[in-house]
């Protein structure tokens, strides 16, 4: 793994492009080891050491992204990690069945959910905690996935945040149709664009070799949909790299179905932000889709069952730790003058009370009713379902005091 | 449940016509394109061409490239985003052109479409319709004549229906469409286009519910139970057993999930024998189910095991070998022949 200082920063004249879809085993070469080092391609606009670069493609999607924004989006970035290590460790004390940890996409998530517009949709997969947070979804309202009382709670249409897809790669597909349904309902391409309207759908390089991601990119594209496809490469599939998705770098494969695709480094909040703004508008105007592979790094396991010591070496995170996506903003803010003392250890102050919250709401949580495992399996109940609830709750009060 | 499966042919009625099961299941989709806007037609040359089958005919000259969506050929495709359509707001209607070619999507099918409602407690409906033309008798090649009914039974969240008649692929299809659950829709395919089976449709009749079986012959010696391509099979061989003095009550299921067996058991009751005819495998299928729930039901009605007149246990043969292989008028009558002398 390269060193902070081997990192390679793009040509801030050279726009990111697509290359060939025909590469060369020189390109192959390159492609496999810019998919473990970001490449010359990757769209940064705040280095790990905290240096904001100027970008004249970019740039002007953070116009409005002054020292307090950035403080925001730093605040957002402290939650969310804070309530993510929060989960971890409620699922170690038996409090969750399972935890998808997101540590290490906070940038990627926040930056790209910070972009959407209230009236947009968002289709995450499993671990996109962080999106569902600017999304404006409660934190607690994810945790009944992972304590298994129930399978989705939020309501979709209200926050535009789509139920959790746990089938790698079916999202790409529901969200491409919804996007169709969007320019099918007149929201691409207004004069007005308050009028318009984008999705977005998250999925890791893991799926991208599914074939829901294929004909997802295949419908948003000869439909002209305005979906972004917004791919986190963590760099791993569970135990498999992505070398053994890909050849070539992922933004690459855009080209082959006639759409953009870009590599932004995914620990860098202001080129995701930027970067899924451009993504969004160009959709909103009828140039989409887009794809954005947002270049980052799972810190932590695939879930709270995996163990990474079996398949990577320690040496890579501690790589990836010096391009931490929260760090570089605190070192940046501090550069600046824009963050004082007082204001870190408020954030924190806020973390720890955020987590608190969360975990007094899990420790609290009832287990549903056995009624619950027959309820709204259809919008009109057929008469043998309810029949068959009924027996077996009569069956149930049959034990002494109703209990079994 | 025993209404006659045909109203009176009224030929003064302009708003009877007779017409085909293939032209009934186009205006029926017509008819529901026209009152909702949110209705849209997807799937593979279903516009121009107006479906390999002409089911879709005439429907994207008349209501444009947006409603009537030829799709790429991608099955899980089509599925998938006819699901992020409808979360959106409209109710597409897939065509699946073969049933053989249904698989690619079984997962959009049971993972999501299925499960949307229940995973949201009801807050995400997904109101969308898959067409597809299945069982066998057209002598085709390979994956073009199978029956996987069964499968999508047996998916909770989902709902199977089948029509045997120009006058439910008219009013299954309009209900279908307006159910907020997601319906699967199983066209006998080699029925389409039968002129035998040519039928008035009254447009400003009353339909049955969709999720209804209905009793389409009368009588007392041993019912029949068959849905979809199956139908004329039954109802031949009630002909057949009457011209030999047996009188063989017809009942066609209609809906294959959930069951309607209310009249099935009630017949049953008076007959006290039961033969099931289904082109599909017997072995965990629907056939199978209905002879479970019989036993259930009907135990001390029962006269003879409940039998079962079904494709076998393989693949669908090469369709040289398919006469073999569809239950044909000999095969029910033997079954029938078990019943009574059982």
């Amino acid at each position: 793994m390269p060193s902070p200082e081997q990192w390679t920063r793009p040509d801030p004249g050279a726009g990111p492009a697509a290359t060939a879809a025909q590469p060369s085993p020189e390109q192959v070469i390159a492609g496999l080891r810019a998919t473990t080092e970001g490449g010359a391609e990757l769209t940064q606009l705040l280095t790990p050491e905290g240096e904001r670069l100027e970008d004249s493609r970019f740039d002007p999607y953070l116009a409005d992204i002054d020292a307090e924004a950035l403080r925001g989006l730093y605040r957002d970035m402290v939650l969310v990690r804070r309530a993510d290590r929060e989960s971890n460790a409620m699922q170690r004390q038996g409090q969750l069945g399972i935890w998808v940890p997101l540590l290490g996409q906070e940038a990627a998530q926040v930056g790209s959910g910070r972009a959407l517009r209230p009236a947009d949709m968002a289709f995450p997969s499993y671990r996109e905690h962080g999106v569902a947070y600017t999304r404006g979804v409660d934190f607690r309202e994810l945790l009944g996935i992972f304590r298994c009382t129930d399978h989705s709670g939020w309501d979709p249409a209200e926050y535009g945040f789509h139920p959790y897809t746990i089938v790698i790669g079916n999202q790409v597909l529901n969200a491409a149709g919804y996007a169709m349904g969007q320019k099918f309902d007149g929201k691409v391409g207004n004069a007005d664009d308050a009028d318009n309207e984008a999705t977005i759908v998250y999925f890791g390089d893991g799926a991208t070799s599914q074939g829901d991601v294929h004909e997802g990119f295949v419908w948003g594209a000869v439909y002209d949909a305005p979906v972004v496809y917004f791919c986190q490469n963590n760099q791993w599939a569970i135990s498999e790299p992505t070398e053994r998705q890909s050849r070539l770098p992922l933004y690459q494969r855009a080209r082959g179905y006639g759409f953009p695709g870009i590599r932004v480094d995914g620990n860098d909040v202001l080129a995701c932000l930027a970067v899924t703004r451009w993504a969004l508008d160009e959709c909103r105007h009828g140039n989409g889709p887009v794809l954005i592979e947002a270049f980052t790094y799972r810190m932590d396991a695939h879930t709270t069952t995996d163990d990474p010591t079996r398949y990577r070496l320690s040496d890579e995170l501690e790589a990836w730790k010096l391009k931490d996506p929260i760090e570089r903003v605190r070192a940046h803010l501090a550069r600046a003058g824009s963050g004082e003392q007082d204001f870190f250890d408020s954030v924190d102050a806020e973390a720890d009370e955020f987590a608190a919250q969360l975990r007094d709401f899990c420790f609290n949580m009832p287990d549903p009713p056995p009624e619950r495992i027959f309820s709204e399996v259809y919008a009109d109940t057929p008469a043998a379902l309810d029949a068959q609830r009924e027996e077996y709750l009569s069956y149930l009060a049959g034990f002494a005091g109703g209990e079994h | 449940m025993a209404a006659p499966v045909q109203s009176p042919v009224d030929t003064q009625a302009a708003t009877t016509q007779t017409m085909t099961i293939g032209k009934a299941l186009n205006n029926g989709l017509r008819a529901s394109m026209e009152a909702d806007p949110k209705v849209l037609v997807m799937g593979e040359d279903v516009g121009k061409l107006g479906g390999v089958f002409r089911v879709t005919d005439g429907l994207q000259k008349d209501f444009g490239e947006h409603r009537v969506l030829d799709t790429p050929l991608a099955e899980s495709g089509i599925v998938g985003t006819a699901i992020g359509l409808a979360v959106r707001g409209f109710r597409p209607v897939c065509e699946i052109q073969f049933e053989g070619f249904i698989f690619p999507a079984f997962d959009q099918i049971s993972s999501q479409l299925a499960k949307l409602h229940y995973r949201t407690q009801g807050k995400l409906k997904a109101p969308v319709v898959i067409r597809v033309p299945f069982g066998g008798g057209i002598g085709a090649v390979e994956h073009h004549s199978e029956s996987p009914e069964s499968l999508f039974s047996h998916i909770p969240g989902l709902k199977v229906v089948s029509c045997s008649n120009p006058v439910d692929a008219y009013w299954m299809m309009q209900q279908a469409i307006s159910s907020d659950d997601p319906v699967m829709l199983f066209e006998p395919k080699k029925l389409y286009h039968s002129s035998a089976l040519k039928a008035p449709v009254d447009t400003t009749a009353t339909p049955d519910p969709l999720h209804s079986s209905r009793v389409v012959r009368h009588g007392d010696a041993a019912t029949i139970a068959a849905y979809g391509p199956s139908l004329p099979v039954a109802l031949d061989a009630a002909t057949a057993a009457q011209e030999e003095g047996r009188s063989l009550e017809v009942i066609d299921l209609r809906t294959l999930s959930p069951l309607d067996l209310g009249p099935v058991f009630e017949s049953v009751r008076r007959t006290g024998r039961l033969v099931v005819v289904s082109e599909a495998p017997s072995e965990v299928s629907l056939a199978s189910e209905v002879a479970a729930r019989v036993q259930q039901e009907c135990f001390y009605s029962l006269e003879a095991p409940v039998q079962r007149v079904t494709g076998f246990d393989t693949p669908y043969p090469p369709a040289k070998l398919e006469e073999h292989f569809v239950p044909d008028l000999d095969r029910v009558l033997h079954a029938v022949d078990n019943a009574l002398e059982w």
